[in-house]
């Protein structure tokens, strides 16, 4: 089950985590600008429940608008209510990055990431990446090196390099390795994803 | 004799398939070794766009219009019986549209299924298992092999906890330990292990009458089909599996798995369709893990380092499951003449083993491996030379039957040259200072013969397009590229040109992709497949050309005469003058009898230890194998570097930790059961032994699953001893254990 009952002392989950944020700092601004459906039914002073709101988002260069709920995480929003099924749910709770999405041109983890918060801003997936049939040079270098087995983490892996040469062009091979410690590949094919990491890297500064 | 009988929890027939018997079929020996231009190059995958653009349809990933979700509601205890249980609840949550009990009575483990519930969406369905009321009444129970096995243990099942499943005799060990000049005794043991596929398990149920689809993330489609055709009562052909793309299996998903049956029943109960997506906490309890070994040999040798007997005991622990069988390397490797195995389940309160990528070879392999690299420094022999001592070129340690091919002792010299064997120090632990650097290594056998009758078809189309077609599943090993490699290699095409068609039931006849079989299965019967077609298309091209079949090359899309080479046709032209789309169909033939076809492999590791920190870094792996020809250099690679990388986290990470008070697991995630990562991983060197067996198949190619799994760990855990001087015995080799050896070592010196 990934939902255990709090009351039999369960760890809290990520769902659990994303509900009390309600309370916290972020959540009570956000309950500021957009009153809920359900807003003062219960009859307590706390800032009414929000239930859902409309966000609007650059996605891949266009253009989205979805409606969402604050329990809702990013990934949940691409996955199933966008069908972008490209970025994948692995563990769920933040510790393999399989479901990393650039936002704003920084990685995230989308499992984590309340999809709320894409709001105004500009989400890219891996369906984004290619441009019509032209692959980003980070695609073609995984697929030259092999970087991968399975091929279920290597969305994710493929959006973290991203990530990282946008914000270092050319990585030593240390930098490559703490630069993808975020995500987990079972098959356990890191030599090869490095090496095409270096590749791109490499193509991306000649171009 | 060896106990044929015993089976883990999936069927390992397949392990057994790699003793050759009588042919039934036609010769399938490999008369001439053929050039090939493709075979055995390094090709990139002909899928890999889809994979890298986010395309490739996993089981995760398809979604239906009316598809309902499946959730089910599991055992919070490791031992308890169920006194009440109350659904109705449940039932009338809006939204739930079908509810399953599926078991009332006695439950033996934490994550065991009690209920299912189908609803309109995810939350929903949690929502109502949250309503289910269970009234348990737990009993005691036991979870750790070690009280298991003490008198007066909770009974996991009705029968002991401790049962023998595996005795092998040949010679006479009390001779040996007679004959014996030095003789030694150590224990090893080893952690249990959860696969953790990035893809958790999963499965879609979908009904249309009285037939069944369903999409499973399996390594195993045909399995799956005749099981749920027998779990359901219908017959094979009312059902059909589907599995495209697959994140990870390792074993794990090598037979049909409870909640596809429940998904399958609730999709008939609603009449719409059910997915069933385990999360990792229920990947972590209840979809198997690698059994734990505790495993003593005591050995005897003559001072030159001659073997003359070998006795094994082993305790394994596989939870409510079995435990694995680790004595074949023992039984295997090295010659002598007098060997003793006997070997033990004990079963805990904990959910049940499944194979693990080499099952029990990676417990074996790093329990006989430790020993021989102690057994070399009580000689005071190089642990090189002592193996090469005992170097034997037929299987049952020399008593059995040839090996049809080995290259194990090139694998020894290829790697002992590219690690810098020379470096090592002569005395374990003899360097000095705060980091001590040490270099190990160990030896590889596994089978990977492969599963005669594979099926395979080739279909031409009259527009020039080729399909390779068969039932397999690709699970990462690049099953796609392989095939479209060999059928356009023996059509004188290339690889983009072939269209591979896998992953269904309604293709012909593969087996489950495990125990490194896949390639070794589907490759030759896709050779045969092609062979036929390339005949077809010459005597075609014969007659065309007024040209003696037998003078028809094909080659670079076209079909020539080779005394006249202007005198061709285009591939794609005379495929247009079919009369239809005509298909061809290839089998993977018998293997002949008289043989024992077995993989090769030796790993060489070079590590680092900091004797303040306890903290072990390896530094360097060279990795050699001799798996017959190598079909694809590119993802061979690949699979060698993986199998290097999970054996050194199995080395010094991976340990399911179980709370003996409560008999819950306490590292169900993915946080705090470690994996290795990026930052783990040292310079790998892939390498292969090029010796194509001479009777395998019409190839010569072996399968390279399991085997560059099976040595790392033990190659780590030996360069730990040769730094250190002494040897853990235990893995994973965690800092604690690490600085703890140390001051015991300290304390008896």
């Amino acid at each position: 089950m990934d939902n255990p009952s709090k009351k039999r002392g369960h760890p809290v989950t990520r769902r659990a985590f994303l509900r009390g944020l309600g309370g916290g700092a972020a959540g009570a601004a956000l309950v500021t600008r957009i009153r809920g459906r359900e807003a003062g039914q219960a009859g307590i002073s706390l800032p009414p429940a929000l239930t859902h709101k409309s966000i609007v988002f650059e996605l891949n260069r266009k253009r989205v608008t979805v409606e969402v709920e604050p329990r809702e995480t990013l990934l949940e929003v691409l996955r199933e209510k966008l069908k972008l099924t490209g970025t994948k749910k692995t563990c769920d709770r933040g510790e393999c990055g399989g479901c990393t999405v650039l936002v704003d041109g920084q990685a995230v983890y989308s499992c984590l990431f309340p999809a709320i918060r894409a709001d105004g801003k500009e989400v890219t997936t891996i369906e984004g990446l290619a441009e019509g049939e032209n692959l980003h040079p980070v695609q073609q270098a995984f697929i030259e090196k092999d970087g991968y087995q399975c091929g279920y983490c290597t969305p994710g892996f493929i959006m973290s390099t991203v990530a990282l040469l946008n914000r270092n062009p050319n990585p030593s091979p240390e930098e490559i390795k703490s630069g993808l410690s975020g995500n987990l590949c079972r098959c356990g094919n890191y030599v090869k994803i490095s090496e095409a990491v270096a590749a791109a890297s490499q193509k991306m500064r000649k171009a | 004799m060896r106990n044929h009988e015993y089976r883990e929890n999936g069927n390992l027939d397949y392990l057994k398939t790699a003793k050759g018997k009588e042919p039934q079929g036609k010769e399938t020996t490999l008369q001439a070794q053929p050039d090939f231009k493709l075979i055995g190059r390094p090709t990139q995958r002909v899928d890999g766009r889809l994979v890298v653009t986010g395309q490739a349809q996993y089981t995760h990933d398809i979604q239906f219009e009316d598809m309902l979700i499946g959730k089910i509601l599991r055992s919070p205890y490791a031992a308890a019986e169920i006194i009440n249980l109350d659904l109705s609840p449940a039932q009338s949550l809006p939204g739930v549209k079908a509810v399953l009990k599926l078991n009332d009575g006695r439950l033996k483990y934490e994550g065991e299924q009690i209920a299912a519930v189908a609803a309109i969406d995810e939350k929903t369905a949690e929502e109502a298992l949250k309503l289910i009321k269970v009234e348990y009444r737990t009993v005691p129970h036991v979870v750790s092999p070690d009280k298991a096995m003490a008198e007066g243990a909770p009974k996991v099942h009705d029968s002991g906890n401790v049962e023998k499943f595996n005795e092998y005799t040949r010679g006479n060990i009390d001779q040996g330990f007679a004959e014996a000049e030095v003789t030694l005794e150590r224990t090893y043991k080893t952690a249990i292990e959860i696969h953790h596929p990035v893809e958790t398990h999963g499965s879609i149920a979908r009904w249309s009458g009285d037939e069944l689809t369903v999409w499973d993330s399996t390594q195993a489609l045909f399995s799956v089909r005749d099981g749920l055709a027998r779990a359901l009562g219908i017959p094979a052909t009312k059902v059909r599996v589907i599995k495209m793309y697959m994140g990870g299996g390792f074993g794990s998903k090598l037979s049909l798995n409870e909640h596809t049956v429940v998904a399958a029943r609730l999709a008939k109960e609603a009449g719409r369709p059910v997915k069933i997506i385990l999360s990792r906490k229920e990947n972590s309890l209840c979809v198997g893990n690698r059994p734990s070994s505790h495993i003593t040999i005591k050995g005897g040798a003559k001072r030159d380092g001659t073997l003359t007997a070998l006795l094994m005991k082993n305790y394994t622990c596989g939870g409510v499951g079995r435990g694995d069988r680790c004595s074949e390397p023992l039984i295997d490797v090295y010659e002598c003449p007098n060997v003793k195995v006997e070997e033990f389940t004990v079963f805990t309160n904990t959910g049940a083993s499944r194979p693990t990528r080499a099952p029990g070879h990676v417990q074996g392999t790093f329990a006989l491996e430790g020993f021989m690299e102690e057994l070399a420094a009580e000689l005071g022999l190089d642990p090189l030379e002592l193996r090469k001592k005992n170097y034997t070129s037929s299987n049952e340690g020399g008593t059995g039957i040839a090996y049809s091919s080995k290259g194990l002792e090139k694998c020894y010299d290829i790697g002992a040259q590219k690690i810098g064997w020379s470096r090592r120090n002569k005395k374990p632990g003899q360097g000095q200072g705060k980091v001590r650097r040490g270099l190990g290594m160990a030896s590889q056998i596994w089978w990977g013969a492969g599963v005669p009758g594979t099926l395979a078809d080739i279909k031409l189309h009259r527009d020039g397009s080729v399909e390779a077609i068969s039932g397999t599943q690709d699970i990462g090993c690049g099953t796609r590229t392989f095939m479209a490699t060999v059928a356009a290699e023996t059509l004188g095409l290339e690889p983009r040109d072939i269209t591979v068609k896998i992953g269904d039931t309604v293709f012909p006849w593969a087996p489950s992709s495990g125990g490194s079989l896949t390639a070794p299965s589907v490759a030759p019967a896709v050779r045969d497949a092609a062979l036929k077609a390339a005949e077809f298309l010459k005597e075609m091209a014969a007659k065309k050309l007024g040209v003696p079949a037998a003078d028809i090359v094909l080659a670079d899309k076209k079909l020539f005469d080779r005394n006249k080479p202007e005198n061709g046709i285009a591939f794609k032209d005379l495929l247009a003058q079919l009369r239809r789309e005509t298909v061809f169909h290839g089998e993977r033939g018998d293997l002949p009898a008289g043989f024992a076809y077995n993989t090769f492999g030796a790993h060489f590791a070079e590590v680092e230890v900091d004797t303040e920190t306890g903290r072990i870094r390896v530094l360097k792996h060279v990795a050699v194998h001799e798996v017959g020809r190598v079909l694809n250099r590119l993802t061979a690679e690949s699979q060698v570097v993986g199998g290097v990388t999970q054996g050194l986290s199995t080395a010094l990470f991976e340990e399911r930790v179980i709370d003996e008070n409560t008999g819950k697991m306490v590292n169900p995630n993915l946080q705090a059961y470690k994996i290795a990562t990026s930052m783990d991983v040292p310079e790998i060197v892939p390498m292969f032994v090029d010796l194509v067996d001479p009777r395998i198949n019409n190839l010569g190619n072996k399968g390279l699953g399991e085997p560059p799994r099976i040595p790392s760990t033990a190659a780590v855990a030996n360069a730990v001893y040769n730094a250190v001087g002494v040897h853990l015995r235990e893995i994973p080799m965690t800092p604690d254990k690490v600085l703890k050896a140390l001051r015991d070592q300290e304390a008896g010196s």
